[in-house]
Formats: C-alpha cells, sequence, structure tokens
C-alpha cells in the first residue's frame, strides 16, 4: 500500500500540489484524474521520487520514501514498474534486450531464464513474434504493452502509468486498460494509474483521485462518480452532452429503473 | 540560469557520477560500447584530418624556410613538433569535440526528453553513473589513442607531401625527424589529450544530460556543448602550455 499525507509541491514559488492526503491500495486500480495542469502528473513524479516534495511524506508498506536515502531508494525502487506515455523504451536496443535489461542489471539468472521470463511476460500483453524489433519498427499501442512488459518483468509491487491511452485508437486504449487491470488483479499490485481518459476511468477505476488545481477534490470508486454531486467532478468528467447522457442511462440502469440492454433494444426497434 | 548555478550543477553531476555500480558486468559493456562509439567510430576523420594536416604543416614549412643557411632537414622537425605539441592534441580534439561533443549531448538530450533517464531512474539505476561515467572514461582511454594515431599519421602526411613534392629527400626528412627530439613533448601531448578528453565528454554529458524540452531543446544543447567544449580546450591549451612549456 502507499500512504500520501499532506503533500506539498511548488515550482518557483507557485504551489503545483496542496496537501494532499491518499491511501493507494494493493489489488486496485487506482486513477489520479484531473484537467491539464491540476497537478497529477507532479503528484505522480513525486510518489516514484523523480520531484522531490516540498512538504509531506509518502509512505511505501508503511516505510517512509521521503526519509528513505539514495541507496534504500534504490533498493526500493526495484519493487516498483512504470509505464511512461511515450513508452520510454530504449531506442538502441530490440524490444527483447528492452524488457531483458532489468533482469541483466538486478539478476544473476542464466540467458536462458531471462530469455524464458521475456517471453512469459511478452506472452501476458499478447505480443508476439517482436522480439528482435527495435521500438522504431512498432506502432504505439505495442510500444506501450512492451513498456508494460518491462514494468512487470522483475514482479513489482508497484506500478505506475502515465496517460497509458494518450494517442491510442479506443480499441486499443481498451485493450490497454483491461491489460493493466487484469495485471493488476493477477500480481496484486498496486496500481496507480495517471489519465483522462474517462473509459479508463469508468472501466478501470476501483479508486479514484480527482484532483483540481493542486488540491484533492474528490475521491470515490467508478460506481460512486455516476452519483456524484462535484459539479467540477461532473463537468470534467461529463463534459459532453452525449456523456451526460450516458451518466444518465448508467444512474438509471443503476438503480434498475431500466433494464439493461434488453429494454434498449426493444427502444431501439 | 548563470555561470555559477551551472558550474555547481556541473561538480554535482561529476559528483554523482561515482557511486557502486549496480552491476558491474553491465558497466563494463556499456564501458566497452562508448569506447567503440567514441574511438572506433572517430578513427576515420582523425585518419583524413591527421594526413592532410601534415602535410599542409610540410609544405608551408618549406615554403617559409627559404634561407639557403637553414637545412632542409629542419622541416621535418618543425612538421614534427608542431604536429607533436599542437595539431593533434588540440587541432584533433577540437575536431572531436565536435563529433563526439555534439553525439553524447544528442544522445543524452534525446533519452532525457523521451523520458528514458526517468525510466532507469526508476528501475533504481543511478543514471548519471551508468549513463555519464562510461562515456568520460570511455573519451580519456580512446582519445589519448586517437591523439597518438593523429601524430604518426601528421608525420607520414608531412613526410609524404614533403618527398613527393620534391621538397626534401625521404632520407632527408628521417634524418630531421630524429634531430633534437624531445620525449617530453610527447608526455606533454599526452597531458593535454587527457585534458581535453575530459573536457569534452563531461561538458557534453552535462548539456546533454539536462535537457528540457523537446527536439528544439536537443539541438540546442549540443550546439552550447561544441561551443563550450571548443572554447575550454583553448583556454586549457593555453594554461597548459603557460605551464608546462
Amino acid at each position: 500500500m502507499i500512504e500520501v499525507k499532506n503533500l506539498k509541491k511548488g515550482f518557483s514559488g507557485k504551489t503545483v500540489i496542496d496537501g494532499v492526503d491518499a491511501k493507494l491500495e494493493p489489488g486496485k486500480c487506482n486513477l489520479i484524474i484531473g484537467s491539464s495542469g491540476s497537478g497529477k502528473t507532479v503528484l505522480m513524479k513525486c510518489l516514484v521520487g523523480l520531484f522531490e516534495p516540498d512538504s509531506g511524506e509518502i509512505f511505501y508498506s508503511g516505510q517512509s520514501f521521503t526519509a528513505m536515502n539514495k541507496e534504500e531508494r534504490s533498493i526500493l525502487r526495484r519493487q516498483i514498474g512504470m509505464l511512461f506515455q511515450g513508452g520510454a523504451l530504449f531506442d538502441s536496443m530490440t524490444v527483447e534486450q528492452n524488457i531483458m535489461f532489468p533482469l541483466d542489471m538486478f539478476t544473476h539468472d542464466s540467458l536462458s531464464d531471462k530469455l524464458n521470463r521475456v517471453n512469459e511476460v511478452l506472452d501476458r500483453v499478447n505480443l508476439k513474434d517482436v522480439n528482435k524489433k527495435f521500438p522504431a519498427e512498432i506502432s504505439g499501442g505495442m510500444k506501450k504493452r512492451v513498456g508494460i512488459a518491462r514494468a512487470i518483468v522483475l514482479n513489482p509491487k508497484y506500478l505506475f502509468c502515465d496517460e497509458p491511452n494518450s494517442g491510442l485508437d479506443p480499441q486499443t486504449s481498451i485493450l490497454i486498460d483491461k491489460l493493466i487491470k487484469e495485471i493488476t488483479l493477477e500480481y496484486n499490485i498496486t496500481t496507480v494509474v495517471n489519465t483522462h481518459d474517462m473509459n479508463s476511468v469508468m472501466e478501470t477505476g476501483d479508486h479514484i483521485i480527482y484532483m483540481y488545481q493542486g488540491v484533492k477534490e474528490w475521491e470515490g470508486s467508478n460506481k460512486e462518480i455516476i452519483f456524484s454531486k462535484n459539479k467540477m467532478l461532473n463537468d470534467f468528467i461529463f463534459a459532453s452532452e452525449f456523456l451526460q447522457d450516458a451518466k444518465d442511462m448508467r444512474q438509471l440502469e443503476m438503480r434498475g429503473k431500466i433494464d439493461n440492454d434488453r429494454n434498449m433494444d426493444e427502444l431501439l426497434k | 540560469m548563470n555561470i555559477f548555478t551551472e558550474l555547481g550543477r556541473f561538480i554535482l553531476m561529476l559528483k554523482d557520477m561515482f557511486s557502486k555500480p549496480e552491476n558491474m558486468k553491465m558497466y563494463w559493456k556499456e564501458f566497452m560500447h562508448q569506447c567503440v562509439e567514441i574511438g572506433i567510430r572517430s578513427l576515420g576523420i582523425v585518419i583524413i584530418i591527421s594526413v592532410f594536416m601534415g602535410a599542409v604543416s610540410a609544405l608551408q614549412t618549406a615554403y617559409q624556410l627559404v634561407s639557403p643557411l637553414i637545412p632542409l632537414s629542419t622541416i621535418a622537425q618543425i612538421v614534427r613538433d608542431t604536429v607533436i605539441l599542437e595539431f593533434s592534441p588540440t587541432l584533433v580534439c577540437i575536431v572531436l569535440a565536435g563529433v563526439v561533443g555534439s553525439k553524447i549531448a544528442g544522445e543524452l538530450g534525446n533519452m532525457r526528453v523521451s523520458e528514458q533517464i526517468d525510466a532507469l531512474e526508476i528501475m533504481g539505476i543511478n543514471t548519471r553513473t551508468y549513463l555519464v561515467l562510461p562515456k568520460i572514461l570511455a573519451a580519456m582511454v580512446t582519445i589519448p589513442m586517437l591523439v597518438i594515431i593523429s601524430a604518426v599519421l601528421g608525420i607520414l602526411g608531412g613526410k609524404l607531401a614533403a618527398v613527393a613534392t620534391g621538397i626534401v629527400s625521404s632520407s632527408q626528412f628521417e634524418k630531421g625527424l630524429f634531430q633534437y627530439f624531445k620525449p617530453f613533448n610527447v608526455f606533454f601531448a599526452l597531458i593535454k589529450s587527457y585534458s581535453f578528453a575530459f573536457l569534452i565528454s563531461s561538458i557534453s554529458s552535462f548539456y546533454g544530460y539536462y535537457v528540457s524540452g523537446g527536439a528544439l531543446e536537443i539541438g540546442r544543447a549540443s550546439t552550447k556543448s561544441v561551443v563550450v567544449s571548443c572554447i575550454m580546450i583553448l583556454l586549457m591549451d593555453y594554461v597548459l602550455s603557460a605551464l608546462l612549456l
């Protein structure tokens, strides 16, 4: 579990994160959502130590991350996997070498064991015949999947995903969401996803944190979000008329006022 | 950002480079890869520059030595000393600042912008140790070797040009080559090349490592690293000459 207590971070006198508290639990997809400039990326970068918070504390399974020295952090980071927005794959290495890199660096396994593990995780993210390809030779969706494979190759306890759906078509987006959700449950990982993809919010959001101007404005699940009365959250999530209608339909469905798809099919005839 | 802030960041980067490697084998692999990238891949340009540099030096020396009182073998002496003392270490390193420096800054800049450096940090790898230290060490191993190769080829180029144009005979050139030879000059050239290798690799690593922004900034960082490296090479050249000669 990751626990955040009164986290604050600013740049050049401007507060970007203002006293955020949160509990991110294992086996759940914890989503950080918010409009651009709301501080969600800074919050995630503080969580993984790419930014030092100005004040507040971050605990990984009860251990204070903020109080750790470089070596202790380095050891903890071996339990962290991260999927970056652009994949962040090493250009000069093949897909296989990219995924094998953490194994090469931190394990003393034999080459055949490492290759087996690489093929295992590639299989897990549904990728075949890409081992010898370079990142420039594969599509955006494949890059994300290779990124996920590299992130999980060392069996991490924590998985961070920075906008995993950005730049992807809706179908591939759904596949990536499904994959992240499945991996989270399968390995009981604490997954933290930074997104503004509404489909991800509704489909994978076991625990959602809505950020607004550096402050945690709302917290709940994808079920609770449907009934939320928070205006700012509603304006952000259900921004279009179409999404507003979808929300209303989902509310009616959840209250049992319309009977799933059967009614819909008849009405649509 | 003022010059002192930049200098402070540069010193901190160098200080943070020295940490225990997570896996020595991987660091050795990276070091060898950099030796190939910096040393072997620069060999072609070094060979071309050195041969022509020596040849032009021989022809211009002959052109200026018009007095019949000065023996022709002096041309070889002058070519030898200018090549060893100045042309090979300084000129070759200035060219390498462009070739190697822009490559290092571009590579690290691209890694920074595409979050590859962040990805390594998240894995728990000290990126200064893994990315910067092998480049500096590889430069300090291979650049002095390139300078030695350059000096030999420069002298050979001088001999080739002088003999081919009939300025001196081969035996006269060889005689002059061994007259009043000071081994200290070679030592001085090596001190210069070690210093310049450090400057080229560390300055370009610094500008590449701390790039922020996009493709435009990578280009700017590459240019800045070459300009600063060249200025620092010339400054260091003067300081070393004033102190050691």
